[in-house]
């Protein structure tokens, strides 16, 4: 099973930072990162292994999202078919 | 690089743009919960709904948080309680009312729907029976909801049936006339109705249908709007191209988490039902997509045309993206459930006799319209045959779910709350309908009915 990982929201120091030690924490790989500014804001998608993950999907989402309402930004994190699937046939 | 793109792309359409899954559906067949006991046939209706739904809700939102897409609805639908209901011999349903209410809230389900009757052709005796506890069973419990077909197109109009409604829409109002007549929201008078739609008020668990079956509905008019901002100015092809393509994603997210609910409850998937659904929500609204073509407000001219082609446009699109396609599929245009509609209706663009027009081309029908709460039975009735014959003669299916609130009239406001919304009442034609509607009998069948 992967994941999409989206990250938005205002440039600062320690976003991959935090990002990461969850992913650390519940032992998800990471296979892929495409990131970039755009006008200030710093926006992130990584698509990352949950074959391996110790834990729940649920509180791995919910630790993410804790870590991005603590610096201010929006941290998500989705499986991947979603977004083949809505593209491709 | 495109799977970036496309991955931006899906969370602005969930995010901005309130992409969201409106329903998942479990049809459930009632038929071997027919006993000549009504007690008995209550009780296996209860362990069998609260057997094969237990985990409906659980997993919906297991689904949910996992894809990040919303479900907002998890809904059920069983099979017409008229035919259930019989054998008992009972004369008043509004048990069998109470014990779908009772298991739906044991399960976690905002709405059941099968308290329906199929009569299009006439009335056997539970049809009557049942028919007649619609009132106290919209009134008295909480999440059931009732349907009635009245005609097809291979039956004809049962005119008798058209005219007992009238009553029964009346009678229904009254009783709920503390919550501005929200038994009527419960209610739909069908022509040609579907076995397997999702959708409520209107869903039931048809006879041909297997035992147990998960149907899907998906949403999305404000994705459709947002596509259409890009082609502003383009000829009305281009749109069309434009409508096609999002639809064709919207429906691919329903087929994907069709599958899913189906493999995680082991309960096989039906069908998928490509309806743009509106909710009350800003920038949720098909009104506003019709504008977004170039209509100064819904209900103008060109309405109609408009809605067709958005209507054609989006079947086209979703029908490859889904294994099968059934239900309603198509734009649904309910006013008060519609931010855009609700403010056609109070600027005067949008009148009573534009939405039966608009009802030719749509997916449904006259749906979730406020009207005086002293319209007359006849009126009722006939604005029913005129919906039923709208369906009948193009072969499609058409439906009727008015409000006439109790004590208030044109120009005040009816309020239902949550997804259901409000409205303001709208005025009807005040010319009398009432020798035709008591003529009863039945229309026939049109001519080209006979196709075999």
């Amino acid at each position: 099973m992967k994941g999409i990982i989206t990250v938005v929201g205002k440039d600062q120091v320690g976003i991959i930072h935090g990002v990461s030690k969850v992913l650390v924490d519940y032992n998800v790989s990471v296979e892929d990162i495409n990131q970039t500014i755009l006008k200030g804001y710093f926006t992130m998608m990584m698509l990352v292994n949950l074959a391996n993950m110790k834990g729940e999907f649920n509180t791995f989402k919910q630790q993410l999202e804790n870590f991005g309402e603590e610096i201010g930004i929006s941290v998500k994190v989705q499986r991947e078919e979603i977004f083949n699937y809505m593209h491709n046939i | 690089m495109t799977l970036y793109n496309n991955i931006f792309e899906t969370v602005r359409m969930i995010e901005k743009e309130k992409l969201d899954i409106r329903t998942i559906t479990m049809g459930i067949s009632l038929l071997d919960c027919i006993d000549s006991s009504g007690d008995k046939s209550r009780q296996r209706i209860y362990d069998k709904i609260t057997g094969y739904a237990q985990n409906l809700v659980k997993v919906g939102d297991q689904i949910e948080m996992e894809y990040g897409i919303p479900i907002i609805n998890k809904r059920i639908a069983v099979t017409p309680i008229a035919l259930i209901a019989s054998a008992s011999g009972e004369d008043n349903y509004f048990e069998f009312a109470k014990i779908l209410d009772k298991a739906a809230k044991e399960v976690g389900v905002n709405f059941i729907g099968g308290f329906s009757a199929l009569v299009q052709k006439g009335f056997a005796n539970g049809d009557r029976i049942l028919i007649d506890s619609i009132p106290q069973a919209l009134n008295e419990t909480e999440r059931v909801c009732s349907s009635v077909n009245i005609a097809s197109t291979k039956a004809g109009i049962n005119m008798d049936a058209v005219k007992l409604m009238g009553k029964i829409i009346k009678d229904t109002a009254y009783l709920s006339r503390d919550r501005d007549s929200l038994g009527c929201a419960k209610l739909v008078i069908f022509a040609n109705a579907v076995d397997d739609n999702p959708f409520m008020a209107g869903a039931f668990h048809g006879v041909g249908e297997p035992e147990v079956v998960v149907n899907v509905g998906v949403s999305g008019p404000g994705v459709v709007k947002c596509a259409m901002e890009k082609v502003k100015g383009e000829p009305l092809h281009i749109v069309a191209e434009n409508i096609k393509k999002t639809a064709f994603k919207i429906t691919r997210a329903g087929q994907l988490i069709g599958n899913e609910v189906s493999n995680r409850l082991g309960v096989p998937f039906g069908i998928l039902d490509l309806s743009l659904a509106p909710t009350p929500e800003i920038g949720d609204s098909v009104a506003r997509i019709l504008e977004e073509m170039g209509l100064e407000a819904c209900g103008t001219h060109g309405t109609t045309a408009a809605l067709a082609m958005l209507n054609d446009a989006v079947k086209k699109g979703g029908i490859m993206a889904s294994s099968s396609v059934g239900g309603l599929s198509g734009a649904f245009i309910p006013v008060s459930e519609d931010e855009g509609m609700i403010s056609a209706v109070q600027n005067g663009a949008l009148t009573f006799d534009k939405l039966e027009a608009m009802t030719s081309v749509c997916s449904v029908g006259l749906d979730m319209i406020a009207v005086p709460g002293d319209t007359k039975e006849s009126t009722i009735s006939a604005i029913i045959a005129d919906e039923a014959a709208i369906g009948v003669i193009n072969n499609k299916t058409t439906a009727v779910r008015v409000i006439p609130v109790h004590g208030k009239g044109v120009g005040e406001t009816a309020e239902f709350g949550g997804l259901l919304g409000y409205m303001p009442i709208m005025a009807l034609n005040e010319f009398s309908s009432e020798e035709f509607i008591n003529r009863g009998g039945r229309i026939p069948a049109p001519i080209h009915s006979f196709k075999n």
